[in-house]
């Protein structure tokens, strides 16, 4: 078991609170991925949980053992939290080769010469690096590097592994093999992860949970699904996602039974079954709501379908990308964009219609910006269309 | 991020103090901070304001002539210096000397300087590398060796044995051996190499592109000089002026070789001369006065230039650009630095080594007036020459003066490079704390202050036994003289220390402070191992700077201690001028020794380190 719960962190630099009263727990076994844009406090809470950096406030455990204690001053060293962080820069040590700057820590630990390079030689192995454990560092490609700092962080058998942007300084197509390790990596060891990114993407194809981070504070504590599906507010639906969600504005009239909702996608009436309630939806009155529609959950057909709620539309712009289109349509005077797969063409100003399944829209209160409609989650397994 | 007030929880105030103090012992780190406060506490601020309250309080002799009681505190010093009947010689006029000379040196070899570097860096004159590493081997070259050499050319009656240009019949009037047209050509060829660097750095670092942008909009090729190029340098221009102003302002070993000798008195002259031998209260207002120029100077020069100093204006694609097409002028511009480099370099080296093995120099060179008797002469023969000493190699003071410098060169050394990783280590790891920033700024101040007048602050600190005989008085021993080179050293090692340390990311240490290793494990197998390369060409670059010392060291120096730079110096005033070429020539060749196992074996150039 390692459990890993953070209670009111704050961090200040001088004046400055990076981190605003900090909570989260990471259960044993996540892959969490803290997420958000730079400078919003991501990096510093993964410094804090390794103990390089040292909050004002708050307390932290793992595994029920008390790791930060500050209203106490106490802070235990990193080297005895049990944990590894791989950093962005990697970090490793260019005047050792990558056999000893993977055996540095373990020779502090005073271990055996055979167990040192038994568990050296696991960690290479591990990552597929074994043929380059007597080159420097400078000797190797960015991607052999990343792999160096991994092995060094997994040579310890940490019970927590820190990872610091570890993508970022890769390039586009290492970045997509080095997720796929990432994820192997994690369901092989089974070690508790946090990762810390910017990339949306990489946190939706690699955690199992996400937190994402704004100034400072936590916005939302989700699966990738539901942080996809149903975003807290609109600055997180806007966040995740790309091409980015449609946000049309709308009015929206709650009875206390159904939320009435009217905008240029139509008129739709929502059960109250599927509103979050705990929420400030006004009663009785009409008020300015935001819906979202994820792009690729906008139907698009060039004949006029018979039913259904319909809406007229022309073609804005279209993007195709080869395995998918990207399609940008005018609906009075707004552009929405529909992500479609496949390649499809269309003409500039071509008449289409657009249908949308009201049970995948979400509806944000304009003046609180916060979810009030959850939209459903929907995963497509197998034999399914 | 918003700025609220900071709210911080305390929990039981015992086991917190506990822990707080348990965090601050168990990091060495705090305690090496400490230690570097202490240093320079103890060596930089301590003795300055003991030379400011020097110049307050009488000692015996000024006490005896203002009719006080000794310990008296009085202006009377001040007032002897700046209004009394001696002021005139003894302040105004060396003041206007001093002014004289290094105004006039600036407007020399600063355009000197800037013209070498547009030629080097922007002109396709043949030859480049070669031309462009002589230039500046040249400042490696100390002043006084300079001087040395102008004397072996120029010297007339006056100084006893006229030098070589008498010997080809010429009589050299006055004027022209010595005195200020003398200490300005010196000078000027010396400091002529430092806009040289500071311009070349910044001509070097102009992107192209910024150029090309300005082609591209239009512009002619003068407009694009006279609008982008010569607005991104004007900075280091302008640096490299207000600091050859002060480097020539505060020196020393020029004005005391070419000047005393006619009774040019220039300040730091005076300030010498008070000191060694005159009221010491007078020489240190004058050190005070001296600092507050050069100090004014520096401020001028973050005023002036300020947040400008350096254009970082490499990055993306843009290259070099060679624009100055020489044409037809390429052959005789390619001579014209030729020569230029025999006057700066070839004349004085060769000057000093055919001096050497001169008998008489007046008597030209012809083979009856060479002689090896200067370098492996012996005792007994020695009164056939008109030194009566034997040959440096056969003579006791050589082979102690040799000793010394390289003691002091190497000791020096390592301290101040030892200290200055340190300092840096503290610098780049507390950037934006306040001890960084109080370790910086401590550092820093030996830079503001000239040599001789550090000397001076040294002098008053340490002439008389402190703290009821706890501290002795350290005046004429070898210690005082390491302690004022090591100190005056701290800001240029400590510059390399930063640098040193600014390329080893801290990650690279936290990485290590996970993997469980403690301050001093990090310090012994990650940081030192890196920093080992700008270690090593950091402690030759301060070897040799320690070692070709002169002006910070005549002062303290007496027989026992003598280095070669004081050896040379005395040989002079002795009228030997053949060994004083002699060792001349020795610390050239040691310089050039250092110079080379730095380059070759360290791979690093350290010419353009030299402040």
């Amino acid at each position: 078991m390692s459990e890993i719960v953070l209670k009111n962190i704050d961090k200040y630099y001088g004046d400055n609170r990076v981190l605003k009263g900090i909570n989260l727990t990471i259960e044993d076994g996540d892959f969490m991925t803290l997420l958000g844009p730079s400078g919003c406090g991501k990096t510093t809470t993964l410094r804090v949980i390794s103990g390089l950096e040292k909050p004002q406030n708050g307390t932290m455990t793992i595994d029920g053992v008390t790791m930060i204690d500050a209203p106490n001053a106490f802070y235990e060293e990193p080297s005895k939290r049990g944990l590894n962080l791989v950093f962005q820069s990697y970090a490793l040590w260019p005047h050792m080769t990558v056999y000893q700057n993977i055996a540095f820590g373990l020779k502090i630990k005073k271990l055996s010469k055979e167990e040192i390079d038994k568990r050296v030689m696991d960690s290479l192995r591990t990552l597929r690096i074994d043929q380059y454990k007597d080159r420097y560092p400078n000797e190797l490609s960015g991607g052999q590097q990343q792999r160096v700092a991994i092995a060094r962080a997994i040579a310890s058998n940490p019970k927590l592994l820190l990872l610091d942007e570890p993508l970022s300084n890769l390039d586009a197509r290492l970045r997509i093999d080095m997720r796929v390790e990432l994820k192997r990596l994690h369901q092989e060891t089974g070690t508790t992860i946090i990762y810390v990114t910017h990339d949306q993407l990489e946190a939706m194809t690699m955690s199992t949970k996400v937190a994402l981070f704004r100034a400072g504070e936590i916005a939302q504590v989700a699966s990738p699904l539901e942080l996809y599906t149903n975003p807290v507010d609109i600055e997180t639906a806007d966040f995740v996602g790309s091409p980015r969600i449609n946000l049309i504005d709308g009015k929206a009239f709650f009875d206390g039974n159904s939320l009435k909702v009217s905008s240029i996608l139509g008129d739709y009436d929502f059960e109250k079954s599927t509103l979050k309630l705990e929420e400030e939806i006004p009663l009785n009155k009409e008020f300015d709501c935001v819906l979202g529609v994820r792009p690729e959950l906008v139907g698009v057909s060039t004949k006029k379908p018979d039913a259904g709620n319909v809406i007229e539309a022309t073609v804005y712009a279209t993007q195709p990308a080869g395995p998918e289109t990207i399609l940008s349509l005018d609906i009075q005077e707004t552009v929405i964009s529909v992500l479609q797969v496949d390649l499809r063409r269309y003409n500039p100003n071509q008449k289409v219609w657009v249908t949308l399944d009201p049970k995948r829209i979400n509806v944000f209160n304009k003046a609180t910006t916060r979810l009030i409609r959850y939209a459903e989650a929907r995963e497509k397994t197998e034999g399914e269309d | 991020m918003s700025k609220t007030k900071k709210v911080i929880e305390k929990g039981d105030p015992m086991i917190r103090l506990k822990n707080q103090i348990k965090s601050i012992l168990c990091n060495p780190f705090n305690l090496i901070t400490l230690i570097a406060f202490i240093v320079l506490i103890a060596f930089v601020v301590v003795p300055l304001v003991s030379l400011i309250k020097q110049t307050l309080v009488l000692d015996a002799t000024a006490a005896r002539r203002a009719k006080v009681e000794e310990g008296t505190w009085s202006l009377y010093y001040w007032q002897y210096l700046l209004t009394g009947k001696m002021a005139k010689s003894m302040f105004w006029v060396p003041l206007s000397h001093s002014l004289v000379v290094s105004i006039c040196s600036c407007l020399v070899a600063v355009p000197l300087g800037a013209i070498l570097a547009w030629l080097m860096v922007r002109s396709d004159i043949p030859g480049k590398k070669v031309l462009s590493f002589l230039i500046v081997i040249a400042y490696m070259m100390p002043s006084w060796c300079k001087s040395q050499a102008w004397l072996s050319i120029f010297r007339n009656t006056l100084g006893g044995a006229p030098g070589i240009l008498y010997g080809f019949g010429l009589k050299i009037p006055d004027w022209l051996a010595y005195g200020p047209v003398a200490m300005v050509c010196v000078l000027s060829l010396h400091y002529y190499a430092f806009t040289y660097i500071m311009l070349a750095g910044s001509l070097g670092t102009i992107n192209s592109e910024l150029e090309e942008m300005a082609l591209i909009q239009g512009a002619s090729k003068k407009n694009i000089v006279m609008q982008i190029t010569l607005p991104l340098v004007m900075p280091a221009f302008l640096s490299a002026t207000i600091m050859t102003f002060s480097k020539a302002l505060g020196g020393y070993s020029v004005a005391s070789y070419l000047g005393t000798r006619v009774k040019y008195y220039t300040l730091s002259t005076r300030l010498h001369d008070q000191i060694g031998g005159g009221m010491s209260g007078v020489g240190y207002c004058i050190a005070i006065l001296m600092i507050l120029m050069s100090a004014g100077c520096i401020f001028a020069n973050d005023r002036l230039i300020g947040t400008r100093k350096s254009y970082s204006t490499i990055n993306g694609k843009g290259g070099r650009s060679v624009d100055l097409m020489l044409g037809s002028w390429r052959i005789p511009m390619f001579i014209l630095v030729c020569i230029f480099l025999t006057i700066a370099l070839v004349i004085p080296i060769l000057s000093l080594m055919i001096e050497s093995f001169q008998i008489a120099p007046m008597n030209g060179i012809t083979l009856n007036n060479l002689t090896l008797h200067n370098w492996i002469g012996k005792e007994e023969n020695s009164y056939a020459y008109i030194n009566y000493e034997p040959g440096v190699l056969r003579n006791p003071k050589f082979t102690r003066a040799i000793w010394n410098t390289v003691k002091l060169g190497v000791l020096g050394a390592v301290i101040a490079s030892f200290m200055g990783q340190l300092f840096g280590y503290i610098s780049v790891r507390g950037r934006g704390k306040w001890y960084g920033r109080a370790i910086d700024q401590l550092v820093f101040i030996p830079y503001l202050i000239p040599a001789v007048a550090f000397s001076a602050v040294y002098v008053a600190m340490f002439n008389k036994p402190k703290l009821g005989g706890l501290i002795p008085s350290l005046y004429g021993t070898f210690l005082l003289i390491l302690l004022i080179s090591v100190v005056k050293y701290f800001p240029y090692a400590s510059k390399a220390g930063s640098s040193t340390m600014m390329q080893i990311s801290s990650e690279l240490e936290e990485a290590a402070e996970i993997n469980g290793a403690g301050f001093f494990r990090r310090m012994a197998q990650i940081i030192f191992p890196i920093a080992k390369n700008g270690f090593m060409s950091g402690f030759i670059l301060s070897f040799i700077s320690i070692a070709k010392e002169f002006d910070l060291i005549s002062l303290v120096i007496n027989e026992k201690n003598t280095t070669l730079s004081y050896l040379t110096f005395s040989y002079t005033s002795m009228g030997c001028y053949q060994l004083a070429a002699a060792s001349s020539v020795c610390m050239i060749l040691l310089i050039s020794v250092c110079y080379l196992i730095a380059k070759y074996v360290f791979k690093a150039d350290i010419v353009k380190s030299f402040g």
